[in-house]
């Protein structure tokens, strides 16, 4: 039984929090249902629409859709690519500011620098910085003698690897200090232990560092990997998905069909499976860790 | 070999700050070199002669300082839209328990989680109703629900830091609740509200996909549109006065998250681990 208190409490909740559910309930939640709805549609992006249920032919038009499969593998080279170079990227420089070096609050600073700037201000510095004629990069390879003439975001096979690298340097920020903050739990005095015990630096990494690591980073690693993949604005102002789509990743592709092709219903329907998609890899992931999780206890 | 442990250290160190800071050194020197400079073929890092007129050229352009209002419009009005929605909603959050709470983190987390290109389809459907595309309103009500859910976490975060026993003496002496939330809890809040709002206020400034999508007309666009309008379609481009306009367009971005960077990471680390 409630008391009157109590329902007057509620009551008060319920005017407290309603304010925000009106927004979140016509921006947010609806277009999501919608927009699952729409991919059963052969809705187009025209005024005065007549849409029809069109059960799953888009659906059946993806499977024969040759460049929506190659966006699929490019758009998850993209994602594995960035998301393990910018674990790999971060563990190092996290474990680095971790061991008491000088110039650690300038890094930190500078680290948080990438995150913060608008994407497009991003791409715009990059594309000077990869520029084939009078490029910083092409200057450097020049003058240790190697190779200066490539235009890396222009061509096939340079192009890919290029993105990601950007992608990397923008999300490094947050796994890195997300990271230290997880190193700064670990008890020195494991540490001490496992050194008067002889262990090497890298034993000492295996043993102590990762397993109490392991926890953090299954969780950044999911959220970057979505991250990752969700990511549009980066590639979009880069490259545009070209040369020739060699980085057309799945949510440029998408962005595409909708506004320039103007195939709404059939977006959408990629939109759903590229959820469906993510859904399913990190499921995968997860149940993974928590197998490995158990067996690590078990032991 | 002991004795080489730290050299290495600060040559992978240095390595770091090189792959992380070079690019904006890189930008900065651009936004200062004259064209002539810029088109030769020798590459220095710093400028023959600083050539401030790219700032002032960047200004005189008439796209940039138009779409910097109305980034500066948009933002200022959807933070203000966001911490107005999410202030009470995140007491809530934190102070009960039960299924508002836990369908309230939940959605936070799905919001994270769902790509935003399947919502942008139906977004812009209902926004078309409501004639609300390539309008600086939609765009502000857009980006208030795309912020929210992100503002809720780090509110509801400083909420949970004040001690409910605060709350529970102002009750005694007889307060009603609205009241106990006016003198007690809002102004131990502000700190968290003004990091919540310089986060918010950041996010909009920095926005593209949305715009991209949402604006048409030049005079609507925001100031990440312009700077790629000009990368993009107006023939040949004079990268000092644009790489000038970049600098101008990061600025606030890089001194708000510089002020914010403690409470940042602390929200952020909670964010990471708890999700």
């Amino acid at each position: 039984m409630s008391t009157p208190q109590a329902r007057a409490r509620r009551r008060e909740a319920i005017g407290l929090v309603l304010p925000s559910l009106i927004p979140i309930l016509v921006l947010s939640v609806a277009p999501l249902v919608i927009g699952v709805a729409l991919a059963f549609t052969d809705a187009r992006l025209v005024r005065n629409p007549d849409y029809a249920f069109t059960g799953l032919d888009n659906f059946g038009k993806l499977v024969g859709n040759d460049l929506f499969w190659d966006s699929l593998r490019i758009g998850l080279i993209w994602t594995v690519g960035v998301t393990v170079l910018q674990l790999a990227a971060s563990m190092g420089l996290a474990l680095l500011l971790n061991s008491g070096l000088r110039f650690e609050g300038l890094t930190r600073v500078l680290a948080l620098v990438p995150w913060a700037m608008p994407p497009v201000v991003v791409a715009i510095m990059w594309q000077m910085i990869y520029s084939a004629n009078g490029g910083p990069l092409n200057a450097f390879l020049g003058g240790i003698g190697l190779p200066a003439d490539t235009n890396w975001l222009g061509d096939f096979a340079t192009a890919l690897p290029a993105v990601i690298v950007v992608g990397v340097w923008v999300g490094m920020p947050q796994t890195t200090v997300t990271l230290l903050a997880g190193l700064q739990q670990i008890p020195a005095e494991l540490h001490e232990a496992a050194a008067v015990d002889g262990a090497s630096a890298w034993r000492r990494f295996t043993a102590v560092t990762w397993p109490s690591l392991r926890p953090i980073v299954t969780s950044i690693t999911s959220l970057n990997f979505i991250w990752n993949f969700n990511s549009f604005s980066l590639v979009y102002v880069l490259t545009a998905g070209g040369p020739g789509g060699k980085t057309m990743v799945p949510v440029l592709f998408v962005y595409l069909e909708a506004f320039k092709n103007r195939e709404i219903g059939q977006a959408a329907a990629m939109g759903v499976v590229l959820v469906l998609l993510i859904v399913a890899i990190l499921a995968i992931y997860l149940r993974a860790q928590f197998r490995d999780d158990r067996a690590e206890r078990g032991r | 070999m002991r004795a080489l442990v730290r050299p290495a250290q600060y040559l992978a160190l240095a390595l770091y700050i090189l792959f992380l800071g070079f690019p904006l050194l890189w930008l900065i020197s651009a936004s200062v070199k004259s064209s002539g400079e810029l088109n030769s073929l020798t590459v220095s890092l710093l400028p023959e002669q600083w050539h401030w007129q790219n700032y002032s050229e960047a200004l005189d352009r008439q796209g940039l300082v138009r779409s910097a209002g109305n980034s500066l419009g948009v933002a200022l009005a959807s933070t203000a839209l966001v911490i107005l929605i999410a202030l009470p909603a995140s007491y809530v959050l934190a102070r009960l328990k039960g299924k508002v709470r836990l369908a309230g983190i939940g959605w936070i987390l799905v919001s994270q989680v769902f790509p935003v290109v399947l919502i942008i389809l139906p977004l812009f459907l209902i926004l078309r109703t409501l004639g609300l595309t390539d309008s600086l309103v939609g765009l502000t009500l857009v980006h208030t629900t795309y912020m929210l859910p992100f503002a809720l976490w780090m509110l509801q975060g400083y909420v949970a830091a004040i001690p409910v026993e605060l709350e529970e003496a102002g009750a005694m002496d007889g307060a009603t609740r609205l009241r106990v939330l006016r003198t007690i809890v809002f102004p131990l809040l502000a700190p968290g509200v003004v990091a919540t709002a310089m986060f918010s206020f950041v996010s909009s400034w920095n926005e593209f996909f949305f715009a991209l999508v949402l604006l048409q007309s030049p005079e609507n666009y925001t100031l990440p549109i312009t700077l790629n309008m000009f990368i993009g379609g107006e023939g040949k481009v004079s990268l000092g006065p644009l790489a000038a306009g970049a600098v101008l367009a990061a600025i606030p971005s890089i001194v708000f998250f510089t002020l914010l960077r403690r409470r940042l990471t602390g929200g952020l680390m909670a964010g990471a681990v708890k999700g």
